[in-house]
């Protein structure tokens, strides 16, 4: 495989993990690795370089656009310039799915979504994507012309040094984005959080419908900050108006692989486990004892989380 | 405000899906239902033609049958009317064909506002409203959870990994709406009676001026090499909790060097 670009996303200066992931796997599969980058590109040149890209293609400042127009409209004119990758890899985020989408139309070539494997077949790249709460593999690949498009899942690759020097910083140019790139940003608001993020913790502790009611979600909050982790949610609650969508785990949400997953409460949808079946260790408590969650986990308490889960925190502030 | 909302109709998800062995993608000859996620942008566009106190919602939905089950559901809810693309020739249709064929039967509605969901519950591709945003030439606002009209423009809030950015776009738009961010109405037996006689314009891809090799199985672009049963996570110890569980966690805790 030829040249393989990788869309990195960064805030802070700082490029964000699913991006050194991707680059991770880029590495291993193309003989060039490059970055696109919607924004300044001198900022995140060491850290990309040091993740193996040697090139960083980079739009400058956006301004208050957002980057998927933008940044789709660049890449597609790159390509159109001649300086076409083989293939151009996209995290699964809310931006990578914008860019994709966008640079999808404008090439006329469709997204591999969804994948969590990527690998090299008789030279083409096939895409693997976990279907029906992730007991089928189905795998992909292009069979038309033109560049290749996969929106990969955080989570599926380790990110990984490669001790490369700073990625050159190449000018990606915006061409006139007439109607499409009207969208404007006015405000950033960031909300509250205490402790670790919900993908990068190492313990996650989720609640489920088994709650009852919203005001319960306290006590997984509770736990969650006891040991030091983040709190999750299931999608159920989430709809339901319980816990923001930033909380949510699973294929709609976030995907998580601590190395240890508290479920309370959650029967265990397929669209939930998705999201979490990767864990390292998975303790469910859940009162019915056919609830398809306790197929997966390492402990399963058959009980209420009412009376288990006060008691687990009780038990875990006593030895604080 | 005149609005369409992208409808797509689903097999239940209660029921455990099944890949058709002849082409590996999902059957879909069952009944069909509203995907729970496009209630959510149905409600929304009832609250803002209801707040403008004029215009119309038309929900736009594609199928290869001529399903329009789900359909019925979101205009008992109180949709206006309904635009129904039917067609064998869309059996097998892919995310960049559906946006295609959404794209161009939004393009008969004349539409202030598109509102879609931000992913289907089956396919979870996520990519069409960006996709058929682009095919319009129209600006986009994705992941919303609160859509403001003012003027000619909607301020939109919308979510990212730190919170939420507030984003003012001139109409016409497409915006993708989070799922649990309005509560969808219950249908009521008056808007159930109603919803029968609401019109239901059936069209084919022909009338779209869509060809049949940009959909289907050919318009693809893309073929399924493999598909096989993932590696099975192996159940673990199951107790029943006899009022000294928690123990039992503080001590895999203790294992696991978590505490």
């Amino acid at each position: 495989m030829g040249t393989i670009w990788v869309y990195a996303e960064a805030s802070g200066g700082q490029v964000a993990s699913i991006s050194l992931e991707l680059l991770a796997r880029a590495r291993e599969l193309a003989d060039t690795v490059e970055a696109v980058v919607g924004g300044e590109g001198e900022p995140v040149a060491a850290e990309l370089g040091a993740h193996g890209a040697t090139t960083v293609h980079a739009t400058g400042d956006l301004g208050n656009g957002l980057p998927g127009p933008a940044v789709a409209s660049a890449i597609a004119a790159a390509i159109e310039g001649g300086t076409a990758p083989d293939a151009v890899l996209f995290g699964t985020t809310y931006d990578g799915r914008d860019v994709a989408g966008r640079l999808s139309v404008k090439l006329g070539v469709p997204v591999i979504t969804n994948i969590v494997e990527l690998d090299q077949t008789d030279g083409s790249l096939v895409g693997t994507e976990p279907v029906f709460g992730g007991t089928v593999n189905v795998s992909t690949r292009f069979n038309g012309t033109g560049v290749c498009l996969f929106l990969v899942r955080p989570k599926s690759f380790t990110a990984e040094e490669s001790g490369g020097g700073p990625a050159a910083v190449s000018a990606l140019p915006v061409p006139d984005l007439g109607a499409t790139g009207a969208a404007r940003v006015v405000d950033r608001f960031a909300e509250e959080s205490t402790g670790p993020k919900l993908d990068e913790a190492g313990v996650v502790v989720s609640g489920g419908r088994g709650l009852g009611e919203a005001e319960k979600y306290s006590m997984i909050e509770d736990l969650a900050k006891l040991l030091g982790g983040a709190a999750g949610a299931s999608r159920a609650i989430v709809d339901a108006g319980w816990v923001p969508y930033s909380h949510q785990v699973g294929q709609t949400g976030k995907v998580v692989k601590p190395d240890v997953y508290v479920a309370c409460g959650i029967s265990g949808a397929t669209q939930h486990m998705v999201g979490m079946k990767g864990s390292k260790n998975i303790i469910a408590i859940n009162k019915d004892a056919e609830a398809p969650i306790f197929g997966i986990a390492d402990l399963g308490v058959v009980g209420d989380v009412h009376k288990v889960v006060p008691k687990l925190i009780e038990a875990l502030q006593a030895r604080s | 405000m005149d609005i369409v909302v992208c409808v797509k109709q689903i097999p239940d998800p209660a029921d455990p899906g099944e890949l058709d062995p002849e082409t590996n993608t999902l059957k879909r000859d069952m009944k069909l239902i509203m995907d729970e996620s496009d209630s959510y942008g149905v409600e929304m566009a009832l609250q803002l033609r209801d707040a403008a106190g004029e215009g119309e919602v038309t929900l736009v939905s594609m199928a290869p049958n001529e399903e329009v089950n789900g359909l019925r559901s979101a205009l008992a809810m109180g949709a206006d009317k309904a635009i129904l693309v039917s067609d064998e020739a869309l059996a097998g249709t892919d995310a960049l064909g559906t946006a295609r064929v959404l794209a161009a039967a939004i393009g008969r509605a004349q539409a202030d506002l598109i509102l879609a969901a931000t992913e289907s519950s089956d396919g979870y591709t996520g990519t069409v409203p960006e996709q058929v945003a682009e095919l319009l030439s129209l600006p986009s606002v994705t992941f919303a959870k609160e859509i403001q009209a003012d003027g000619g423009e909607v301020l939109v809030k919308r979510q990212t990994e730190a919170g939420y950015d507030e984003v003012r776009c001139p109409l016409p738009a497409v915006v993708s709406v989070t799922a649990g961010v309005v509560e969808p109405r219950y249908p009521s037996f008056k808007g159930i009676m109603a919803a029968k006689s609401k019109p239901m314009d059936q069209v084919g891809i022909a009338d779209l001026g869509v060809s049949p090799d940009q959909v289907g199985w050919a318009g693809g672009g893309q073929e399924i090499t493999d598909v096989s049963p993932a590696p099975e996570r192996e159940a673990g110890e199951i107790i029943t909790d006899e009022g000294d569980a928690h123990e039992r966690i503080v001590a895999l805790l203790e294992e696991l060097r978590i505490v």
